[in-house]
């Protein structure tokens, strides 16, 4: 396994840039997530490190040897592509030796068998290796294609949202299958996905991917704790985070279309000592869970709408002008038009800046 | 590594299914659907056997008696005779009136010239319908293997390729098939006789090799577009070259399309006529132009005319039925996907 | 506004059944969602309602009045696709005044009615916009518009939600939920996404190969699950399910563990099974980690949820269960964990019929 490395890389499709500057190492043996929206360049960047998509800028070394001359099948990575990858014209066993069969490793045939049954065994596909690919659900498919990539052991893995075309409860359990594998292999693995799920349950590290900028980089207690912009705190998390209209009046932010106040120390003093330009209003984000149902609480709503989850209920609250996303354990038996008192966790606030996005607070 | 164990899901089965009951409403609906089924079964047929009066008519042709291809009206019943084919295959002449009865009288006939003496004639010796024959295979399906080959070449890099001008180009290409053939028959001929192509296997190939392989190019780019890139890139990052992959994964891919597109193009060159009535003589005829020049003594010789184009139909149709799977899916490309 | 009521309706093709007989009163104003896995027969189900499939037996009532064999356009209800289906030359203003043409109404009465619905669904800037110009969000929006404006008797919905990326979802499904809150017209809602159902519905109706599995509320479905196909596709995960033996009070798991049965349940244990084979389902917030819990097994995976972790545990079985953990711990890969079940959320299935048991009615 490497240590693989991307410096400054740049890219473009005629006039669109898919990448711009992106800079980020992955240590030897890390499970490293690349998370982002749809057209983020997430692909893009997985493309480039194998070789099937040229750069315009920028270097990627493994081990801290350049790659960049080299044609895909002289990097010895392996791709895990988010579907169609497995050959449909060979079985399932023949997909699994491919790689193995190449003219760069020519393996002998009895070598490959033993490492295709082993394979096989680990991901639970031995009554299939007779099979044709065509002839597999999607889940069989996947494990085949994880198992294609690492029946040889490759300088890295690269995995292309390969768990997004499962349907909910497959993708939970080859996602847990999958991040054990490499906990116990240590393999070196940039994974892709735009699923925060996936991201915060599997990756040592997170990288935040937005048209083409790399935005954080982080662990996912740090993405998810603080988030460095309205971007990634929007991103991560599910009910999503609140956002609130909020301004300065002091040391407190004040709501906006209400009379409600938040102590905030330091940032608004700072940035208005600072002062240069800053408009007065921020962007305040709290996660739904960061909101608590108390009987003395200091901010009193109205519950518009409800939306029990099974093992957490969603309680939207109308406060003022604006809705408070709180969530409560189990079902409850709220109900529409009950008025609810709540506090919010002063520890766990993010306060944002309105145009850029960027985090204010510690 | 760990052995990955079952889920907790796993012994959960779809569900308690309750037993089939009896529908009450079905036969009301069922007899609609039947007679509508029925009715289209019955135009089909009627559809099929009007497609297929005119081989039925060639065929009856080809093994009438002389009289009775001719008759008006038509013959329905009849003695078949092999005229048509002895036509076809020899060179015949009319016995002289003075030397027929010495004629009879010989013993060493064979059975093709007791035959011809049936009609009154003698044979001279084989036609030359057989290495006209012999020429439309050779021509035919060497051009078309040559198409398929190099379609699949410039298909394969206008799918995956960027090239500059790609659409111009895959307008230009097709662009030669809008011109009517006879129209550029002339000027063909006349630089294949500058260039000594002139009635050569080689300048026949050459033709209709050019010819179908804009076809070809467009017929295969669209199948080789529907196969997703990521096969031919899984194998390049599994180590394989670009070549390698090509022929690894994409070939045993698009052998539809292969098949689709060797069959039009086979037809196209087995039946092409007019340039093979301008541009050969004797020696690269094929069997198209020659067919319908069977003139014999006192007329047009029906029955070697049907019974030639009888021969002519067999190789296509052999090849046509062999491929007939692919050649389904190849019709309604782009449709259905493999 | 409307009542359907479904008796014995049932749908075949061919000789297969895509619908067992079922029975279904919807009251009205009722949010009510079919929910189960795709061929289940929900969509089929929908679409007899609305007419646009015949069924094979039993009746349709609408209203109470037998509208079996009355043609889509005679029901007066709404239908809304899981594509949009808008069309693409007229702009979004005509394709929501597009119900009310036939009707020959006139031309201010049409005005009107569109721009009621316009600022219900808040989709006034984009009134002059052609579909094609449109965010799936927004296409969606535009559909419910024009099923809206015709002011239905009631609604029947087949995935709206279903084409559009997740980030969208979520919200799309808070803005349908309020429309309903504001309208109360009666809903009928498909969906396969058990969240969906579960946000949305006032009562959920699963489905699986057919046949409906149970229907009730929210609550009902998550807390209390006729049989175990809806013990595992309610809840994201489903419910966690564990097979062990059973006998006088104490379910003997693989492996040693025991556990001991909440007295509430042993009556019905002791009838129900007696002595053999006992299913054990718990929901991964029903576990509480504890050294001396009577389950151990070993940490397969570890999730952060954001607000709280998930455990993968790996039992003697080979069989992996989840169980919710609190953030503020470290958990060690491949150590071992010892967990107890909350007795009120603890519950019992019976292998061979699939079916719940439940504790008599006194307990």
């Amino acid at each position: 396994m490497s240590q693989v490395s991307l410096q400054n890389i740049t890219k473009q499709f005629k006039s669109v840039t898919a990448l711009s500057d992106v800079t980020f190492d992955i240590h030897d043996g890390e499970f490293f997530v690349l998370l982002g929206p749809t057209g983020a360049g997430k692909t893009t960047t997985l493309r480039i490190i194998a070789g099937l998509t040229k750069q315009e800028e920028g270097s990627v070394t493994f081990d801290g040897e350049a790659i960049d001359l080299l044609p895909p099948a002289d990097r010895d990575v392996a791709f895990v592509f988010q579907q169609y990858s497995l050959y449909p014209t060979m079985t399932v066993y023949d997909n699994l030796a491919f790689p193995l069969r190449s003219p760069m490793r020519k393996v002998p045939e009895p070598e490959i068998k033993t490492r295709v049954t082993d394979i096989a065994a680990v991901l639970r596909i031995t009554h299939l290796l007779d099979r044709k690919t065509a002839k597999l659900s999607g889940g069989e498919m996947q494990r085949v294609s994880i198992g294609r990539a690492i029946v040889r052991s490759p300088r890295m893995y690269l995995m292309d949202e390969p768990l997004s075309n499962l349907d909910a409860k497959l993708r939970e359990s080859l996602r847990v299958e999958l991040a054990h594998l490499q906990k116990t292999q240590r393999s070196t693995t940039l994974f892709v996905t735009h699923d925060q799920i996936e991201a915060l349950t599997m990756a040592d590290r997170i990288g935040v991917l937005d048209r083409g900028k790399l935005i954080q980089v982080g662990t996912p207690e740090d993405i998810y704790d603080r988030p460095a912009t309205v971007f990634v705190a929007q991103l991560v998390g599910s009910p999503k985070i609140n956002l609130l209209r909020v301004s300065c009046a002091g040391e407190e932010l004040s709501l906006d279309d209400s009379a409600y106040r938040v102590p905030m120390e330091g940032v608004c003093a700072a940035t208005e000592a600072g002062a240069d330009g800053l408009p007065p209003a921020f962007i305040l984000g709290v996660r739904p869970e960061d909101v608590q149902l108390s009987a003395g609480g200091t901010f009193i709503g109205t519950i518009v709408l409800v939306e029990p989850l099974g093992v957490e209920t969603l309680l939207h609250i109308r406060l003022d002008g604006q809705v408070v996303i709180c969530t409560v354990p189990g079902i409850a038996k709220a109900r529409l038009g009950d008025v609810v008192h709540f506090d919010v966790n002063k520890d766990r606030l993010h306060l944002f800046h309105p145009v850029t996005g960027a985090r204010l607070n510690a | 590594m760990a052995i990955a164990p079952a889920r907790a899901e796993s012994f959960a089965a779809t569900g308690p299914a309750e037993p089939v009951v009896e529908s009450v409403r079905v036969d009301q609906i069922m007899p609609q659907a039947k007679a509508t089924k029925k009715a289209r079964m019955i135009l089909a047929v009627i559809t099929a056997i009007v497609m297929l009066i005119p081989v039925y008519w060639m065929a009856t042709t080809a093994i009438k008696p002389r009289p009775d291809a001719v008759s008006a009206p038509p013959k329905i019943f009849f003695t078949p005779s092999l005229d048509g084919f002895i036509g076809l295959f020899f060179d015949r002449s009319q016995i002289a009136p003075g030397e027929l009865e010495k004629y009879k009288e010989r013993t060493d006939l064979s059975f093709v010239e007791q035959q011809a003496l049936i009609r009154g004639m003698k044979i001279l010796g084989p036609s030359k319908y057989v290495g006209r024959l012999v020429n439309s295979v050779i021509i035919s399906f060497t051009s078309t293997a040559l198409a398929v080959f190099l379609g699949l070449l410039a298909a394969y890099a206008f799918s995956r390729y960027e090239i500059p001008g790609e659409n111009d180009w895959l307008f230009f290409i097709l662009s030669t098939r809008m011109l009517p053939p006879v129209v550029v028959t002339i000027p063909i001929f006349l630089w294949y006789r500058a260039l000594g192509l002139y009635d050569t296997h080689f300048g026949m190939i050459l033709l209709y090799t050019a010819f179908n392989l804009s076809f070809a190019v467009w017929l295969l780019k669209g199948f080789i577009d529907e196969i997703p890139k990521e096969y031919e890139e899984a194998a390049l990052v599994d180590g394989y070259s670009r070549m390698q992959a090509f022929r690894k994964i994409v070939l045993p891919q698009c052998v539809t399309g292969i098949a689709a597109t060797a069959v039009f193009s086979l037809i196209f060159s087995w039946n092409e006529y007019a340039f093979a009535l301008m541009l050969t003589g004797d020696k690269a005829r094929t069997a198209p132009p020659s067919i319908p020049s069977m003139l014999g003594v006192g007329g047009i010789e029906w029955g070697s005319i049907a019974a030639g184009s009888l021969l002519f139909l067999i190789p296509v149709v052999i090849v046509t039925f062999a491929l007939r799977n692919y050649l389904l899916r190849g019709v309604t490309f782009g449709a259905i996907r493999q | 506004m409307a009542t359907i009521e479904l008796k014995q309706v049932a749908k075949m093709f061919g000789t297969t059944y895509a619908v067992k007989p079922m029975d279904l009163t919807i009251q009205d104003g009722e949010f009510v969602v079919l929910l189960g896995p795709s061929g289940c027969g929900k969509t089929t189900t929908l679409r007899m309602i609305s007419g646009l499939e015949a069924v094979t037996e039993g009746n349709v009532y609408l209203d109470g009045e037998d509208v079996t064999w009355r043609p889509a356009s005679a029901r007066d209800v709404a239908f809304v696709f899981q594509f949009f289906a808008l069309y693409p030359r007229m702009t979004v203003y005509q394709n929501i005044a597009f119900p009310l043409e036939s009707t020959h109404e006139s031309k201010e009465v049409i005005d009107r009615r569109v721009n009621e619905v316009v600022d219900m669904l808040r989709i006034r800037p984009l009134l002059k916009l052609k579909p094609g110009a449109l965010s799936g969000g927004d296409k969606q929006r535009v559909a419910l518009a024009r099923s809206l404006v015709r002011r239905p008797a009631c609604f029947l919905m087949d995935e709206p939600l279903g084409a559009l990326d997740a980030e969208f979802r979520e919200a799309m499904r808070a803005e349908i939920k309020r429309l309903h809150n504001e309208q109360h017209a009666t809903t009928v809602y498909v969906t396969h996404d058990q969240i969906e159902a579960m946000a949305m519905g006032d009562r959920i109706v699963v489905m699986s190969n057919a046949v409906v599995q149970q229907i009730g509320t929210p609550a009902e479905v998550y807390y209390d699950p006729q049989n175990l196909f809806v013990a595992n596709f309610i809840g994201s995960p489903g419910m966690q399910l564990m097979e062990g033996d059973y006998s006088a009070g104490n379910a003997h798991m693989p492996g040693g563990n025991v556990y001991k049965v909440p007295q509430a349940w042993r009556a019905a244990l002791d009838r129900e099974i007696g002595q053999g084979k006992v299913v054990i389902g718990f929901r991964p917030e029903a576990a509480e980690i504890s050294a001396d819990g009577p389950f151990t097994g070993m940490v397969f995976g570890i999730d952060l949820h954001g607000a709280y972790v998930v455990l993968h545990v790996k039992l003697v079985s080979d069989q992996i269960v989840q169980v919710r953990a609190p953030r503020d711990h470290t958990y060690g890969l491949d150590a071992s964990a010892c967990f107890d079940l909350n007795h009120d959320m603890v519950r019992f299935f019976n292998p061979t019929t699939q079916q719940a048991i439940f504790p008599e009615a006194s307990a």
